[in-house]
């Protein structure tokens, strides 16, 4: 396997890569020409062969994905980028978007030309100020050229591009909260089904996808499906960027193939932990919903869906939130509890009531002032919300608890029985 | 008890004509007939134009200029934490203290800002120059800590930086 690769960010250390003109220069709207020559049939045929998982944190394949969009149908067919990065730990789309903004929109010309689409959304983050900017730019560059508006690179294929500024709201990252917050309404996510490939965006067939993996869709048409999925392991193909944040050295946006140590990706990559590998504590390995695995996980396990999902957590945004020994898990927890009870949009029970349990619970415990049966009774809440809610907003909150009671109970039982932390 | 502020000595504020045009820019975004789309980001545009929050007139106003329900607009406002229902200082200072930011000591972050300023957190200073806010994360993870001062990021934050940025602020 060579970890050289660069798909998303091979361009990125080129001056002004953000331009049309350097971005054009460098291959850019090329594969979305190859592709408004291809058959939309052969286009989706690439991506499914690619077996690109979505890069958003559901893991969902793409190809498939954009497959579901229905062929005989005459309602109007929409394609959203979902931009609202707001997992904590993660921001490489940030880097994407400032970088290679044009890499983004080209890998959207070719979605959707395959899935029939002749209007698409990005949804951005509200705070993203600049990056919106720097996107509208973008779009009305590619418009300037050709590669958006009536005839898309000269061909008969319409497609409109606009983009849509959130307003600080996690939930909205969730596809059927961002629909409705793209239509104006507070982001409180749909039941499903219907699935948004059905009823989406206005009622229309509706894809969402992740900015990373949109904007590897040019690379595959470039060279094709079985060369994107000959990258990476089975089952998780590809490169993928992780964050790499908190005690490391090198704090970066890394882009490598699938499959790689972490212990690698870590030392050789992000620098090493501050320290020495020795220091590390654990690392949340997928965005703050994850499950927190300790170091003995982390010396072995690899970078992929199935691994990490093996090892008790999952691989999520790709977002690796490393933590040395100096951390308090239990505090590192109760942090992100609170972060929870305040994003849970309020209208499932379980995860209005339960966020706001967990939260007030694990205050009690960082505080000084919990009981042993308070442990337990976090497990407890958590089992009443997870798999009992319309979206995943309320699994997410509990899987880092729960996680993190399976690895460092010696921690819990300390805050209960002492009243403060074991480190210091 | 509204926990929007009812502002009545205010007067209904208007666009001028240049932010109107902004507003028909806006409204080229979307479907004619998907208009009420356009709410949200004709909020953003509604708080820069009007002193960086949202009064209740100021609600009503959108409203009637994208041509949705009343309720519609407070129900938006309300559910979006950017949406500012009160007044803010001239200068917004949000800190994120979220998990990779308090990792990277975001706790000394807040506690220079609020002995520079002296205002406390989800406080303004008397001369309404500064507010101060702590938010959830801003995405900017891997250059923690990190704050915004109105739209504008400041990373890879250190106290004397944090002292510096305030100092240098118009």
């Amino acid at each position: 396997m060579s970890s050289k690769v660069q798909i998303l960010f091979k361009n990125i250390h080129k001056k002004d890569s953000h331009t049309y003109k350097v971005a054009r220069d460098g291959g850019g709207y090329k594969q979305a020409e190859k592709a408004l020559n291809m058959s939309t049939e052969d286009v989706i045929d690439e991506v499914k062969r690619a077996g690109i998982r979505g890069r958003g944190g559901a893991g969902f394949p793409a190809g498939l994905k954009w497959s579901f969009i229905p062929k005989d149908n005459s309602r109007a067919k929409y394609l959203v980028c979902n931009a609202d990065e707001g997992e904590p730990g993660t921001c490489k789309d940030r880097d994407i978007i400032r970088y290679a903004p044009h890499l983004l929109i080209e890998g959207m010309i070719i979605a959707a030309f395959a899935v029939g689409a002749e209007r698409g959304y990005i949804y951005i983050r509200g705070e993203f100020v600049k990056e919106a900017k720097i996107l509208e730019k973008a779009i009305q560059e590619a418009k300037e050229n050709g590669f958006l508006g009536d005839k898309v690179g000269g061909k008969n294929f319409r497609f409109e591009l606009a983009v849509h500024r959130g307003a600080g709201a996690y939930v909205c990252g969730e596809e059927t909260g961002l629909i409705e917050s793209l239509e104006g309404k507070k982001g409180q996510p749909r039941v499903k089904p219907p699935f948004p490939a059905n009823i989406g965006l206005w009622g229309g067939p509706t894809v969402i996808n992740n900015v990373e993996t949109l904007s590897s869709i040019p690379s595959i048409i470039e060279n094709g499906g079985d060369w994107y999925g000959k990258l990476g392991v089975e089952k998780s193909s590809g490169t993928k960027l992780f964050s790499i944040s908190g005690h490391v050295n090198k704090p970066g946006n890394y882009e490598v193939e699938l499959g790689i140590p972490m212990k690698t990706l870590i030392e050789e990559y992000a620098g090493g932990v501050r320290g020495g590998w020795d220091n590390l504590k654990g690392v949340i390995p997928g965005g703050a919903s994850s499950a927190v695995l300790p170091k003995e996980v982390c010396e072995t396990v690899t970078m992929d869906y199935d691994a990490i999902a093996k090892a008790g957590s999952m691989l999520g945004s790709g977002a690796m939130i490393v933590m040395d020994k100096s951390v308090c898990i239990v505090r590192a927890i109760e942090r992100l509890s609170r972060f929870y009870r305040h994003e849970s949009c309020g209208q499932c029970t379980p995860c209005r009531e339960g966020t706001g349990w967990l939260s007030q619970i694990m205050t009690r415990i960082e505080s000084g002032k919990g009981v042993e049966d308070d442990i337990d009774l976090l497990l407890s809440i958590g089992n009443n919300i997870a798999g009992k809610t319309i979206c995943a907003l309320g699994d997410a909150a509990v899987g880092p608890v729960s996680g993190s009671i399976k690895a460092f109970r010696d921690e819990y039982i300390y805050h209960v029985e002492h009243g403060r932390c074991m480190v210091g | 008890m509204s926990i929007m502020q009812e502002d009545t000595q205010q007067d209904k504020p208007q666009f001028s004509a240049s932010a109107m045009k902004q507003v028909e820019e806006i409204f080229s975004r979307y479907p004619d007939e998907r208009r009420a789309s356009a709410l949200m980001p004709v909020l953003h545009l509604a708080q820069s134009e009007f002193g960086g929050w949202l009064s209740r007139p100021a609600l009503d106003y959108v409203a009637e200029v994208v041509g949705v329900a009343p309720i519609r607009c407070y129900e938006v406002a309300t559910f979006y934490t950017m949406y500012n229902l009160k007044p803010v200082g001239k200068y917004h200072v949000q800190v994120c203290t979220n998990i990779a930011c308090w990792l990277c000591d975001s706790d000394n972050v807040v506690k220079v800002l609020e002995d520079k300023v002296q205002a406390k957190m989800g406080g303004t200073t008397q001369d309404n120059r500064f507010t101060l806010s702590e938010v959830e994360c801003l995405g900017a993870c891997i250059n923690a800590p990190m704050m915004q001062v109105n739209d504008d990021y400041y990373e890879n934050l250190t106290a004397d930086r944090v002292a510096e940025i305030i100092d240098r602020l118009p």
